[in-house]
Order: C-alpha cells, then sequence, then structure tokens
C-alpha cells in the first residue's frame, strides 16, 4: 500500500500538462459566441412583442410566506438586464478568445459566470411581466433531480469499476415498482426505501452475472435488462397490483420534513432542508460516494480495477469479485432512488413511470465525467432544466415547453462530442476480464 | 483535436492495442458465434419463463394453491389449463385460428396479421443489424423512425400528388429523414468520436420532442382546425395498397421489407462497400491499415441503417397509422428491432424470420390479452429472456446439458444463480 499514496502523489506534482502539448482548443470560445449570438437574437431581435409597452420587469420571489426571515423581492427590469447580461456575456467571449489564442484553458469559473449571466438573461426575458418563485424552482429543481443524482452515482461506481450501465432505467423502475410493493405490504416507506434497494441490487445481479461470468456485451445486456424490467414491471402492475390496489399499491409517502435551524437559513434554508428523508439520504450519498472513490482504500481498488483490470490483479486484487460486489452496490444505490418515484413523488406505481430517467443519468454520468460530483452537478442541470419548464410554462413563456424539454439532450450531446472539455471513460470501462 | 488519440466514451472503445481485436469485434463474435439450435432453445426457454409467470399471477392457480398438498391435481390442473389457455390464444392469433366457423379466409387471417406486425420490425431490425455488423450500436431506432414518419407523413399529409408519384415521394421523404437523422450518428461518431449508444439515445428523446412539437403547431404537421396533437389523415394517394385485398392489413410495405432484406444481403455479402462494412466490423484497426476509410465507413453505415429503420417509420405512418398520427407512433418498434437484430444474429435473413417471429409474438399477445386477461407486456418479458438467452449461449448449453463446442469457454456452473462461483 505504501506504493499507492506515491503515484496518487505524481501527477499531482507534476508540471501542468498545457507545458507540454499546448492546444489551442477553440470549442469554449466557440460555444461562448454561440450562447452570446443566441442572447442577442432572443433578447432584442425576437424580444418580447406579446408583451404590450413600456419596459416589462421580471419579479424574483426570493421568500415563501412562512418563512421566519423575509427577504424583499427582486424586481429586474427587461430592458436593462438583457442589455447588462448581453454585454457581459460578449465582454467573456473576447476573454476566451484571448486565452484560446495565448493557449491558455478557459477556467472553469469562467465558464460558470457566463452561464449564470445567460441564465438570468434568459429567465428575465423569458418571464418578463411575470413573478418567479425562486424557492420553488430551486427546491422543485433539486426534488426532480434526486433520481437522476441516485442513477448517476450508481452508474459512476459501476463504470469506475469496469462496467458499463446502461440499465440505470431498469434499476430505477425496478426499485420503484418493489419500493410500492414492500412499502404498502409492510405499511413503512422505509422498508419500501430496503426494497427498492433491494431491487435495483436484483437488476445488477443479472448485469454482473451476464456481463462477468458469462462475459455477455455489457451494453447488450443492459438495454435488455431495460426491456424485461418495463416488462416485468408492466405485467405485475397490470395482473397484481391493479385488481388488488389497497393491498400491493397505496404506499405511504416519504413526508417533508423540515431540518431545525438549518431550515430558517434564507434562500438556501428552504431548497436544501425543507425534502424528504430521500433527499437527505441523497447528500449523505453523494459525500459517501465521492470520499469512498477518492480517499479510501476501498476506492483505490475499484478505480483501480476499472482502469487496469491486469495490473490490478498482478497485485492481488480479485477484479471479477471487485467488479461484482461493487456493480451490486451501484443497483442499490439506484435502485434507492427509484423509491423516489412511488414514495416521495406520486404515491403510487404506473407503468413505465421512470419514462427514461435512468437514460438521463446515463447522460449525466457521462457529462459529469465519471466523476460523483461533476455526475451530481450534471444531474442537477437536468433536473433544473425541466422544472425551469414546467416552472415557465405556468408563467406563461414564449418558448416552447418541448424546446425546453429538449435542451438536456442538446446538452449531452454537445458534452459527448468534446465541446465541454476532453471526456475520458475509465479505461476498462465496458471489457470483461478474462484471465489469461 | 486529435481524433484518433480520442478515447470515445462509453463502453466498446476501440482504442485498445492493435494486437488485441477492440471491444466491438468480440461483440460481433458473440452475435455471430452460437448456432441456430442455441436459438430455437432460446426461444423454447423464454417461451417456458412465460409460462412461470402466467401460472404464478393466475388467479385459479392461486385459489388451488392454497390446498396444493391435500389436492395437488388440482393445483397442476389449473397451471396446465392457464398455459395452455395463454399459448393457445397466442397461436390462434398469431397463425391460425382454428376456432373459428367463418370459413378459410378468416382463420388465416392471423398469419396475416403477423406477417404485417412483422414488416415494420424487419424493416428497424435490418438497420440495427447492418449497425452491428460494422461495430455500432444503433438504439437510435425510435429517433430514426419519428423523423422519416414525419417526413413521409407531412408529404402524405399535406402534398397532394397523382396516384403512384405522391407514393413513392413520401416513401423517399421518409427513408431520406431516417437516413439524416442516422447519418448525424454517424458523422459525429466520425468527427468527434462521440458514443453511437449516448448519441443516439439522446436524438430519440430530441427527435420526440421535435415531433410533439411539430404535432402541436399548426401549418406544420397539425391537423387544420384540431386541437389534438396528431396529423390530419394519410390522402388516399399515399396510402400503402393492401396485398390480398381490404379484408387483410397486409400491404405492400412487406414486399418493400422483403426487397430491403434482399438489399441488405447483396450489400453485405456482395458488395465492395459491404466487404468494407464487415472488414471494419472485424477489425478497425486491420480495415484502416488496408486502406479502408473508417471513419466514411461509420457515417455510410449509419446513414443506410437509418434509411432502414426509416423504413419502418414510414410504414407505420403509410400503412398502419392512416387516420393520422401522433408521437407515439414508433409503438415501442426502434427498440424492438434491437432485440430483432440479436435474434437473427445481424444477419439479414435471420433478422427477416426472427422480425416474424416477434411478429407473431406481437399478432398473438393481444388475442392472448382479450381471451385469457393476459396482459400483452407478457411478450416483452419473453422477447428479452430469448435475448439474454442467445446473448449467454453457454447458459443455455448449461441448462439443456450440451456439449461446448471447442471454444474458449467452459462452463461447469449450471445456474447464473451460483454466485459463488463467480466471485470465487
Amino acid at each position: 500500500m505504501s506504493t499507492a499514496p506515491a503515484t496518487a502523489a505524481a501527477p499531482a506534482g507534476a508540471p501542468p500538462a498545457p507545458a507540454t502539448i499546448a492546444v489551442r482548443s477553440w470549442k469554449a470560445p466557440i460555444a461562448f459566441a454561440v450562447f452570446t449570438v443566441i442572447s442577442i437574437v432572443l433578447f432584442f431581435l425576437v424580444g418580447r412583442p406579446d408583451l404590450a409597452g413600456g419596459n416589462p420587469t421580471t419579479t424574483y420571489r426570493l421568500t415563501e410566506a412562512r418563512d421566519a426571515i423575509q427577504l424583499p423581492p427582486l424586481a429586474l427590469g427587461l430592458a436593462e438586464t438583457t442589455i447588462v447580461v448581453t454585454i457581459l456575456m460578449a465582454a467573456a467571449t473576447v476573454g476566451a478568445v484571448l486565452l484560446a489564442r495565448a493557449a491558455i484553458r478557459v477556467p472553469v469559473w469562467l465558464t460558470t459566470i457566463f452561464a449564470a449571466l445567460f441564465l438570468v438573461g434568459f429567465l428575465t426575458w423569458a418571464a418578463a411581466g411575470a413573478t418567479v418563485p425562486m424557492i420553488g424552482l430551486l427546491a422543485g429543481a433539486l426534488t426532480v433531480s434526486t433520481p437522476l443524482i441516485f442513477g448517476s452515482l450508481g452508474g459512476v461506481i459501476s463504470e469506475r469499476v469496469g462496467v458499463v450501465n446502461i440499465a440505470i432505467e431498469g434499476q430505477l423502475l425496478g426499485g420503484a415498482f418493489m419500493a410500492a410493493m414492500v412499502g404498502t405490504l409492510t405499511g413503512s416507506p422505509y422498508a419500501g426505501l430496503l426494497g427498492a434497494m433491494v431491487a435495483g441490487a436484483l437488476v445488477s445481479f443479472v448485469l454482473a452475472a451476464f456481463a462477468i461470468k458469462y462475459v455477455v456485451d455489457q451494453v447488450i445486456v443492459g438495454v435488455v435488462l431495460n426491456v424485461l424490467v418495463l416488462g416485468l414491471t408492466s405485467f405485475l402492475y397490470s395482473t397484481v397490483m391493479v385488481p388488488n390496489a389497497d393491498t400491493f399499491n397505496s404506499p405511504e409517502k416519504f413526508q417533508r420534513i423540515a431540518l431545525p435551524l438549518l431550515s430558517e437559513i434564507p434562500i438556501i434554508g428552504p431548497i436544501l432542508f425543507r425534502q424528504t428523508v430521500i433527499v437527505y439520504l441523497m447528500y449523505v450519498a453523494i459525500v459517501l460516494v465521492w470520499f469512498g472513490l477518492f480517499k479510501t482504500r476501498w476506492g483505490l481498488r475499484l478505480r483501480a480495477v476499472g482502469e487496469h483490470p491486469t495490473a490490478a490483479d498482478t497485485v492481488g486484487i480479485d477484479v471479477r469479485a471487485t467488479r461484482f460486489w461493487n456493480v451490486l452496490l451501484a443497483g442499490a444505490i439506484v435502485g434507492g432512488g427509484g423509491a423516489f418515484f412511488t414514495l416521495a413523488a406520486v404515491g403510487s406505481f404506473g407503468k413505465d413511470m421512470t419514462n427514461g430517467a435512468g437514460f438521463i443519468a446515463l447522460a449525466a454520468v457521462i457529462f459529469g465525467r465519471w466523476d460523483p460530483i461533476r455526475a451530481t452537478l450534471a444531474a442537477l442541470l437536468f433536473g433544473f432544466a425541466t422544472n425551469l419548464q414546467s416552472t415557465l410554462s405556468i408563467v406563461g413563456s414564449p418558448v416552447p415547453s418541448e424546446f425546453m424539454l429538449m435542451l438536456p439532450y442538446v446538452v449531452t450531446i454537445v458534452a459527448v462530442a468534446g465541446f465541454v472539455g476532453l471526456s475520458r471513460a475509465p479505461a476498462a470501462s465496458g471489457k470483461p476480464y478474462l484471465k489469461a | 483535436m486529435s481524433d484518433t488519440t480520442q478515447t470515445t466514451p462509453g463502453a466498446p472503445a476501440p482504442q485498445t492495442s492493435p494486437a488485441n481485436p477492440p471491444r466491438s469485434n468480440q461483440m460481433l463474435k458473440e452475435i455471430l458465434g452460437g448456432s441456430a439450435a442455441i436459438s430455437v432453445l432460446a426461444v423454447v426457454l423464454a417461451l417456458v419463463v412465460g409460462g412461470v409467470l402466467v401460472i404464478l399471477t393466475d388467479e385459479r392457480v392461486a385459489e388451488t394453491a392454497g390446498y396444493f398438498f391435500a389436492r395437488p391435481a388440482d393445483a397442476l390442473g389449473a397451471a396446465w389449463q392457464a398455459v395452455s389457455g395463454a399459448y393457445s390464444a397466442l397461436f390462434r392469433g398469431s397463425v391460425f385460428n382454428y376456432a373459428t366457423d367463418r370459413g378459410f379466409a378468416i382463420a388465416i387471417r392471423p398469419l396475416l396479421e403477423t406477417l404485417a406486425f412483422a414488416t415494420p420490425l424487419i424493416a428497424a431490425g435490418l438497420g440495427v443489424a447492418l449497425a452491428f455488423r460494422v461495430g455500432l450500436f444503433n438504439i437510435g431506432g425510435r429517433g430514426q423512425m419519428l423523423i422519416a414518419a414525419s417526413a413521409a407523413g407531412y408529404v402524405g399529409a399535406y402534398v397532394p400528388l397523382p396516384p403512384v408519384l405522391h407514393l413513392v415521394v413520401a416513401l423517399v421523404a421518409g427513408v431520406i429523414g431516417g437516413a439524416l437523422w442516422g447519418g448525424l450518428v454517424g458523422l459525429l461518431k466520425a468527427r468527434t468520436g462521440a458514443h453511437e449508444v449516448i448519441v443516439t439515445i439522446m436524438l430519440n428523446y430530441i427527435a420526440f420532442y421535435l415531433v410533439s412539437f411539430l404535432l402541436r403547431t399548426p401549418g406544420a404537421l397539425q391537423a387544420p382546425g384540431q386541437n389534438n396533437p396528431k396529423s390530419g389523415p394519410i390522402l388516399d394517394s399515399a396510402v400503402y395498397p393492401t396485398l390480398l385485398g381490404p379484408q387483410y392489413t397486409l400491404d405492400i410495405g412487406f414486399i418493400l421489407v422483403i426487397v430491403a432484406t434482399i438489399y441488405v444481403w447483396y450489400l453485405l455479402n456482395r458488395s465492395a462497400m459491404g466487404f468494407q462494412f464487415r472488414a471494419v466490423g472485424e477489425n478497425p484497426h486491420a480495415a484502416q491499415v488496408a486502406g479502408i476509410d473508417v471513419k466514411a465507413v461509420y457515417v455510410k453505415v449509419m446513414l443506410i441503417a437509418g434509411a432502414l429503420v426509416g423504413l419502418a417509420g414510414v410504414q407505420q405512418v403509410l400503412g398502419t397509422f392512416t387516420g393520422g398520427f401522433a408521437a407515439g407512433l414508433d409503438a415501442g418498434i426502434g427498440f424492438d428491432a434491437i432485440t430483432v437484430a440479436l435474434l437473427g444474429r445481424s444477419k439479414p435473413w435471420g433478422v427477416f424470420f426472427a422480425g416474424i417471429l416477434f411478429g407473431a409474438l406481437k399478432a398473438g399477445s393481444f388475442t392472448m390479452q382479450s381471451a385469457e386477461g393476459i396482459p400483452v407486456d407478457i411478450v416483452l418479458v419473453v422477447q428479452s429472456f430469448i435475448v439474454l438467452f442467445i446473448a449467454a449461449p453457454p447458459l443455455v448449453r448449461a441448462i439443456f446439458r450440451l456439449p461446448t463446442p471447442d471454444g474458449g469457454f467452459q462452463w461447469r456452473m449450471p445456474v447464473i444463480a451460483r454466485k459463488a462461483e463467480v466471485t470465487k
């Protein structure tokens, strides 16, 4: 084990790579320029012709009626906000171009500020003349993201250990089904959550058995498992749950719990700390997965198996066992996220109720470059886009809702195509390990 | 910026050292490797699993199982009743309705119904299979179908043309639409190394929302003077003519699909381009060394695959939903096509017969639901088990105690449930 810190420290202490490679990447400046042009078109050429006269304002409500500390709502005028935002965005674009010319990578903070600017401008434009409930928007986004985050955490673990997990969708759906079933039979949502984790692990078990023991292509198994779980849950839903909904499909839901003190922090409190137990578990899971992957022996072994199984085998790590148990763990985490659908959101199971969330989680894994924190952020982004769409459709926005819903997928393609920076999968992900 | 060194995200990254053939190559071997016997046994096993599921959820069985040890014959009889009822309904609904007394013309209708259900499955299956042969995994059937269907549907419903010409133009428009949507995947794969699995999944959703938007936008696809997100009816001049008279749903699309199967067979086995396709599928590095432009092959194969899947989308619009279509027109065919291609081992005629088998399951499932009250979803279960068993020949061999061929695999443990072996 003494070699591990040394090898881990080596890249950190080494001189930064760009010094030797010196690649001028024009991807960020191009992306910046595209978004700046989009802003100019939307804000000034399209504008809001539907709003008659004057300069409409967008009101951001920052507190809810029940909050102890009340903040005044923030009112932004459409004209001045969009002008300021667009000028700043143009400046950022120029900055990015200069950086690219000097062969310096555009720093993450600049991208973040740019994205935030665009968002403020877009929101102000889209919701002009109306009130945006910021707390509801952000808290809702967090809620919508919950299964995506669980899914992407499981995906990260599974892919880091070297097994591609296309079956996230199936694990979520299986978890949702089992959570409703067990939750109703036992009368306890906690038992339902446990059942959901078992269901996710079961799906993972089939994935692991076929991928690791029978060396079947992992993508094929994953795709087939999604179909299988969809078929099984739909079949059992029709034959078992529908005729006896009271005995099998009416679980008690998790209630929102406001954490004392924390939930009274202005803005942050109501968003983060007035959620269900599943969301609080999610916070714990994110931290644990990050810490486990990068700070413990377990994580080091897991990553070694996913990056270079032969080397891991040589130093005495049982590659197939490591893969098997960690894929099971990943399934349990995803399955727990599936409980969100039946125990927190809807309150009963329905056919195909995950509706592609697993595929979005998969996209978050790749968008987040196989890193638990980044994957979480990506999942939050997708959740935010979804919730923004529903919020804007309530306030009445000029953008067709379909295009808002399309956004996460477009962003993912752009990310996968390499505009967000080089994304590198764990080297041995998807490859079965056959001992010579 | 250097495309060759950039790692493709996701599963089968073709960047291993030239000494080892890449993952896509092994995947191909798995798909093509098994024998016909394994396929038949896989279907039998999957039907057994389906039967077990029917027994477990049957009410009569549940009642009689309560006193199983007192009178086991009751429970066994009920189980037999459930399974035989289910599978005879499946037969009546998919091959020959022996129960009817209205003559042969009615009794044979289920078989033609099966062929009608099989038509889009074969077309889409060919598209997926062709991509498989190059080592690409085309999960984008749904998106390619939707785009193709929208293009064909727009021409078919809103662009009046003379009779035969109209049908041809609508068909061509749809096929081109599918080809472009598929070709986009090939282009992204070739230019940026983006993994086709992710790109196709994302393009499915983008196509779905795009078509949903078009379907509720007057002047685009929405029927004039309507509020539903649904297109107008296809004009008579663009509707596929039926083959055997109006009492059967089988239409000219089936002939088109036969032609497509022959074309794919010719393409893969007799043409220079097909040789390149297969070479890239076997080993892209070797193909590159041999002077084949691998990137161009990726784009070409996805164009053709998209066109084939697009044919399935056109079938849905001009053949099935002629009264106007909604965003759910793909009816899961884009995903079923993956299982069809796997069952057909990605060979053109294999896909053809696999498509007919799945068409039969689909046609029969409706009779099963109406006659025996078994939800149609059981077909999904049977289908996925078929593919799982086919993908893991050692498992099927172990269950039936078949001898292992002289391959690299030696499996002693008979059941997958014995995970102790896996973990060692």
